[in-house]
């Protein structure tokens, strides 16, 4: 037998609010240094590239 | 400290996105320890101080992205396609969270995660399913100036829907949604007011280092393409 759930209460609401806006920022940020990584990967082949030409 | 203000000089887009952190950091302590608690809709109003920047910002997104098109058709201005996509890119991420913390606000005040009856909500989702569409639009054409025209025009058409949103609650006979800005000021405490202005500057700022850092992003792919098709 589970036990009865109360509904969330207000600062609940509030902090998963915050926590989305949060969470949102955070997950942009991660995105772009994916992106900043697979730019300087290919930048480096590009060098290596341009190297071996002489 | 020397180093730090000239390394932000050099360096704009991280100035402002110090600001923005600075700023929003003093939002979150102003919000929980400065703001009075609202004696109508109690703590849950809290919300708003993020809910209706975040709100602000999306249509400054759309706004700004619709003045990058109307360079691009005016002008001919090439670059300002590109600035125009990642305004609206960011436009869509706002507009998002801002349906996302509406959501969760109205099922603390109402009692309901959504609901249709309300024109302010409607025209909002409107207006960001619009711009969603934009993408479709804007990646089924083949790179060029006749998908930077036809980007533009669209970008163009979405802005008209921002002032609709934004007065549909003030032409509604019959609202719950809350009417805080009015035609007689802010209908709220000097503190909260002061409050949400500085949680607004922040998600400006915010905002435009999304916007420097995306648009830097997107320039620097696109010089990596440009000098691996001279290497081959």
């Amino acid at each position: 037998m589970s036990a009865p759930q109360s509904p969330p209460s207000e600062w609940q609401y509030v902090a998963a609010a915050y926590l989305v806006v949060f969470v949102a920022v955070l997950a942009w940020i991660a995105i772009i240094g994916a992106k900043l990584q697979r730019l300087q990967r290919q930048l480096a082949e590009l060098v290596r590239r341009a190297a071996d030409r002489g | 400290m020397a180093v730090v203000s000239r390394t932000l000089a050099q360096n704009r887009v991280a100035a402002v996105g110090l600001l923005a952190t600075v700023l929003l950091g003093s939002a979150v302590a102003l919000i929980f320890f400065y703001a009075p608690t609202d004696p109508d809709q109690g703590f849950s109003q809290r919300i708003f101080y993020f809910h209706v920047p975040v709100a602000l910002t999306a249509y400054a997104c759309f706004g700004w992205g619709a003045w990058k098109a109307l360079r691009v058709l005016w002008k001919r201005d090439e670059a300002a396609d590109l600035e125009s996509y990642v305004a609206i890119h960011q436009g869509v991420i706002f507009g998002a969270l801002t349906l996302l913390t509406g959501s969760i606000w109205a099922k603390a005040s109402w009692g309901v995660w959504w609901t249709w009856s309300e024109n302010q909500l409607v025209l909002f989702l409107v207006l960001f399913l619009f711009y969603c569409a934009y993408f479709m639009l804007r990646f089924s054409v083949e790179p060029g100036p006749s998908r930077a025209n036809m980007s533009a025009v669209y970008a163009l058409f979405g802005v008209v829907l921002i002032p609709i949103s934004f007065l549909a609650i003030r032409l509604s006979q019959k609202f719950i949604h809350p009417v805080v800005f009015t035609l007689h000021g802010p209908q709220m405490a000097g503190s909260q007011f002061f409050t949400f202005c500085v949680s607004l500057a922040g998600m400006l700022a915010l905002f435009a280092t999304l916007y420097a850092v995306e648009l830097a992003g997107k320039r620097a792919d696109a010089d990596i393409r440009e000098l691996r098709a001279l290497l081959s």
